[in-house]
């Protein structure tokens, strides 16, 4: 069956300007997702990977080229308009977590939630703490909790809003062996009960192995 | 918004226990605590010392005529919620069987005085304590002179006009009575009830009358501007500048001191949070980036900021002003014993000018910053060396420069003074950022081929730029603000205390006639008085300067006419007086000594314009002496030594049948000598003037606890501008020391390195610092206050290292907790 395309992105390049010229970080891609579908992302440090991850989130606009995001054209988008669309459409997970520490872990989990203008925010989030295995630490503060914990409420934090695309980051970068499994597992099985559309950028082969789609970039472009 | 709000309150109070928001909050804490600490102090002592200069008066505002003043100014006052009384007073004989004097009669209306008290005593020259009120109907309360003159007691009867009143007590002093030697005449003071019965008032009589009013100092000013506007030509308004030069000249330094010093604080305040606000921007630019990813619009992000800041910035005034309050009652209990009067209770003024200073200083001094939280890309969650673009000139330091220029006009109340401050203030910031622009270019430059800390501390100071600049530029104005206000202080206390020597003459002795001066002198030396200073005095009246009759001319103020109009008391000598200073021509050589010549003081040359030179002719005793003018001196009025306006040549008046006049330092434990000297001696006019040497030395006491306290509490906000500054780049060098001691510093040499550093910035913070604060400091000394300045070169020196010095203690101080921790652990949490 053919899926819906939740995510495109049309002869995007991404330049920037060094001290030795014109740089350019990501070279005149195109490639488009399918809804439900789990994307790795590939290639050596520097090939460009997490510049390409930022525009196809919409953290970063494209020199040139277009990027759809759920139908929409993000390069149309001022910053207020992408921030909005983030908080319905986009879920993040990154390497070193970013868990607000002068929050608790539930109210981690109902940020997204606050920030689309949910009201019932506490508890959806409470349920989706439940659901990565922390219904006990909701009221631990990120400096209470250990680095697997806290990619937990990280991940929970992610796709409490079930968005249509979770992007993430190195997401095992900055755990052990296992415990960076024990996430992967998490992630797929929450990636298949929504429905979501997994992006991520990896050096780790054995998590890459786990997606559907490997793309491998190398010098800006894609291999 | 609701979500911004909920989210701004919960991070901020979870942010303020953990510590992350208190460098902040302490800065504007103790900016508010120090502003208002100095406003109630300020706004107390002044009240007190303006009060107290105010009882010369006897009143906030004085105004005098031959005629009885209009009921409309009374009733104008009472609308304008004054306090009111009258003074009406004429000469008269006073008798008592076959005994008479001349006296000055006082006739008092209820109420009065309404600044200060009338002592009075139970004899003559009795103890005094202070009286319950005015004489009732029926009574009267001489003095001691003319109660002698009298030969009479308590009890007595005593005959003024055609009636007849009781003498209840005797009168030592009344607030208004002066320093100066006018009213030669005993006096007697007694209800205004009894006036109409005596008769003294008719219309050929030479009576004053004096409308006296007092009040909240706002509405007394009001009053008086309406005054001006309404009262007729020949009524005086007299206020304190013109009753009492000495007394008002030292409230009024110290008004501006104190003042110079809210200033300083203001400015310190500014420095500290902009320091500050930089930091927190700093540490909270990831925390919006991951907002922005998580979906938050710029809008939501800045009400999150705006929220916090204005919850801090209300808590730290609200607190700030609470120990400001605190801290001023404090000081004041401590130091109680060396006020002589009791404080007015502070008002709510410095209240509400603190809280408007606060959100004003973090309006123009945080906000600026606080726009780039909004303003940082969302990528930077994923690159973390991503940051906001940099902030236009404008609008970094624009608002900054905005905001301290309204409140230096509010604080200065605006004129040349402000003017004068603002451009001195941007001079020295544009001086420190030249000089931290070539400490660091500088340093960047020679670091090759150095030892390794000079070359980890010159580096950083090269590397990070920016912010060397800034906290040259913080860190100097801090400094030099310290130092302004440390000079200025010790200068103005100094001059003070010059000004009122420790044991001054406490009575004066007029009217001595020439041929009893020798057995007056013998009298008084043999009851152990030091008399210093015997002088010849006579009457004179100026009638005519350069050949133009002083009847014809016309003068700009009240003074003028005073000097030019009244009879005078003219003296000579061949000695230059105490606190005299000759500032144009020179005094009178033994070869000028018999030359029609006079020396003039400053205040009479100011208000008759007149020139070295210039011709005055004078009638003495009716003969008509013309001199002209070889020399100015500027007296010392508060130096509680006889001086004169005019002092001829010697040898000049010396046929003039004229009398003497003696100051001496006496304490007659028994009023009988006095009494004894009254006796012997009833021409000779006794003036008591510990009173006013009281008055004048618990004035200038108010005024330099007030001035020392307020030095204080400066010197805190400057040590909070001092942690601000070096807390500016704690994060990054905690990063650091952790980097250089994974590669195997020590912690001796990184510990060096970041001394190097601060002593760099604190030596190059220093010595602009003392040259702008050796410069301010001669505008300030100078201009505004009035009083002798010395550039004292040490200060370059001493202000330099102390700059080094603190700021080291401070950076070592802040840094020591970086190198605590083990390395790994600072490099985890990046």
């Amino acid at each position: 069956m053919e899926r819906k395309i939740v995510l495109e992105a049309r002869d995007v390049s991404r330049k920037v300007s060094s001290p030795e010229g014109e740089l350019t970080i990501v070279d005149n891609v195109s490639l488009a997702i399918g809804a439900g579908g789990t994307v790795a992302l590939v290639g050596a440090s520097g090939a460009g990977k997490s510049t390409l991850l930022a525009m196809l989130a919409g953290l970063d606009v494209p020199t040139s080229g277009n990027v759809l995001l759920d139908g929409q054209d993000l390069t149309g988008l001022d910053e207020d308009a992408r921030a909005r669309l983030r908080a319905n459409s986009v879920g993040f997970v990154f390497q070193a977590f970013h868990l607000l520490p002068a929050l608790t872990a539930l109210e981690n989990v109902m940020l997204p939630l606050e920030l689309a203008g949910r009201r019932d925010a506490a508890q959806t989030a409470r349920a989706m703490l439940g659901r990565v295995g922390l219904a006990e630490r909701a009221g631990h503060y990120p400096r209470q909790l250990s680095g697997g914990e806290q990619q937990r409420v990280a991940l929970a934090r992610a796709s409490v809003t079930r968005p249509a695309v979770l992007f993430a980051d190195e997401p095992t970068g900055n755990l052990d062996t296992t415990t960076g499994g024990s996430i992967c597992d998490l992630l797929f099985e929450l990636n298949r009960e929504a429905g979501t559309t997994l992006v991520l950028v990896t050096h780790d082969a054995a998590l890459a192995a786990r997606c559907e789609r490997r793309l491998t970039m190398a010098g800006g472009r894609l291999a | 918004m609701r979500t911004a709000l909920s989210l701004a309150l919960r991070t901020l109070a979870r942010e303020g226990r953990s510590g992350d928001l208190a460098v902040l909050f302490l800065a504007l804490f103790v900016a508010v605590a120090a502003l208002t600490g100095v406003g109630f102090l300020t706004d107390r002592i002044e009240r007190a010392m303006r009060m107290q200069a105010n009882e010369v008066l006897g009143a906030d505002l004085r105004l005098q005529s031959q005629e009885p003043g209009s009921d409309a100014y009374a009733v104008e006052a009472l609308r304008r919620g004054l306090q009111r009384s009258r003074v009406t007073s004429t000469l008269s004989v006073i008798l008592k069987d076959d005994a008479t004097q001349l006296a000055n009669v006082i006739a008092a209306g209820a109420g009065y005085p309404l600044r200060g008290e009338l002592q009075v005593a139970t004899q003559a020259f009795g103890a005094p304590v202070p009286a319950e009120g005015i004489p009732g109907v029926g009574e009267v309360w001489p003095d001691s002179r003319l109660l002698g003159a009298l030969n009479a007691r308590i009890g007595d009867m005593i005959w003024i006009g055609s009636t007849q009143l009781r003498v209840a007590k005797v009168l030592i002093s009344r607030p208004d009575q002066g320093s100066g030697f006018v009213d030669l005449a005993p006096t007697l003071l007694m209800n205004e009830v009894d006036l109409p019965a005596t008769r003294l008032i008719q219309p050929a009589s030479r009576v004053s009358y004096a409308a006296l009013f007092a009040g909240q100092r706002e509405a007394v000013a009001q009053f008086s501007k309406w005054l001006e506007q309404n009262k007729k030509p020949a009524e005086r308004l007299r206020d304190i500048a013109e009753a009492s030069p000495e007394v008002n000249n030292a409230a009024d330094r110290a008004g501006r001191f104190l003042s110079l010093a809210s200033l300083v604080g203001v400015l310190l305040c500014a420095v500290a949070i902009a320091m500050t606000a930089r930091r927190y921007v700093k540490r909270h630019l990831d925390f919006a980036a991951l907002l922005k990813t998580l979906g938050a619009t710029r809008g939501t992000v800045l009400a999150i900021s705006f929220v916090q800041l204005a919850c801090i910035g209300l808590m730290a005034a609200a607190m700030g002003a609470l120990a400001g309050y605190l801290a001023q009652q404090g000081l004041l209990t401590l130091v109680k014993g060396m006020i002589a009067a009791e404080l007015p209770p502070p008002s709510f003024n410095p209240l509400w000018m603190g809280l408007a200073a606060a959100l004003l200083l973090l309006t123009g001094c945080a906000m600026p910053p606080m726009l780039q939280l909004a303003r940082v890309p969302a990528i930077r969650v994923l690159r973390r060396d991503i940051g906001p673009p940099p902030l236009t000139t404008l609008l970094a330091y624009g608002p900054a420069v905005l905001v301290i220029a309204v409140l230096i006009r509010w604080v200065t109340g605006g004129g040349w003074l402000s003017a004068g401050f603002i451009a001195g203030l941007a001079g020295v910031i544009a001086l420190l950022a030249v000089a931290g622009w070539l400490l660091v270019t500088l340093v960047g430059r020679l670091r090759a081929g150095t030892r390794i800390i000079w070359r980890y501390g010159a580096a950083n100071l090269a590397r990070r730029r920016a912010e060397s600049i800034l906290q040259i530029v913080a860190l100097g104005l801090g400094l030099s603000a310290l130092l302004l206000l440390t000079i200025v202080r010790g200068d103005l206390v100094e001059d003070w205390r010059a000004r009122l020597p420790q044991d001054p003459p406490n009575y004066f002795f007029v009217n001595i006639g020439g041929e009893e001066r020798d057995a007056f002198r013998q009298l008084l030396e043999g009851q152990g008085a030091k008399l210093s200073r015997v002088l010849p005095m006579v009457r004179g009246r100026l009638t005519s300067i350069n050949g133009a009759a002083v009847a014809g001319l016309r003068f700009a103020d009240g003074r003028g006419e005073g000097f030019a109009m009244r009879e005078q008391n003219l003296s000579w000598s061949d000695e230059i007086g105490v606190g005299n200073k000759v500032t144009d021509g020179h005094w009178f050589t033994p070869a000028e000594h018999g030359e029609p010549l006079v020396s003039v003081a400053s205040d009479y040359r100011e208000a008759l314009h007149l020139q070295l030179g210039d011709k005055l002719l004078f009638n003495i005793a009716g003969e008509e002496v013309e001199v002209a003018i070889s020399s100015f001196r500027d007296v010392q009025w508060d130096s509680m030594q006889p001086n004169f306006f005019l002092m001829f040549a010697p040898g000049l008046l010396d046929g003039a049948a004229g009398t003497w006049m003696a100051s001496a330092v006496y304490r007659p434990e028994d009023p009988a000598r006095v009494a004894q000297i009254v006796r012997r001696f009833p021409g000779v006019s006794i003036f008591d003037v510990d009173q006013l040497i009281t008055q004048v030395r618990s004035i200038i006491d108010k005024a330099v606890v007030a001035v020392q306290s307020v030095f204080l509490f400066t010197l805190l906000a400057g040590v909070v501008v001092l942690l601000a500054a070096v807390q500016a780049t704690r994060d990054e060098r905690r990063y650091e020391s952790a980097m250089l001691r994974t590669l195997g510093a020590t912690r001796r040499t990184v510990l060096a390195g970041v001394l190097l550093e601060f002593a760099l910035l604190g030596l190059v913070a220093g010595v602009i610092a003392a040259g702008a604060a050796a410069t301010g400091g001669l505008f300030i000394a100078t201009r505004m206050l009035e009083i002798p300045y010395g550039i004292d070169p040490v200060l370059w020196i001493t202000g330099g290292l102390t700059g080094a010095v603190l700021v080291c203690i401070a950076g070592w101080l802040a840094t020591r907790s970086a190198l605590n921790p083990p390395p790994m652990q600072i490099l985890r949490q990046g």
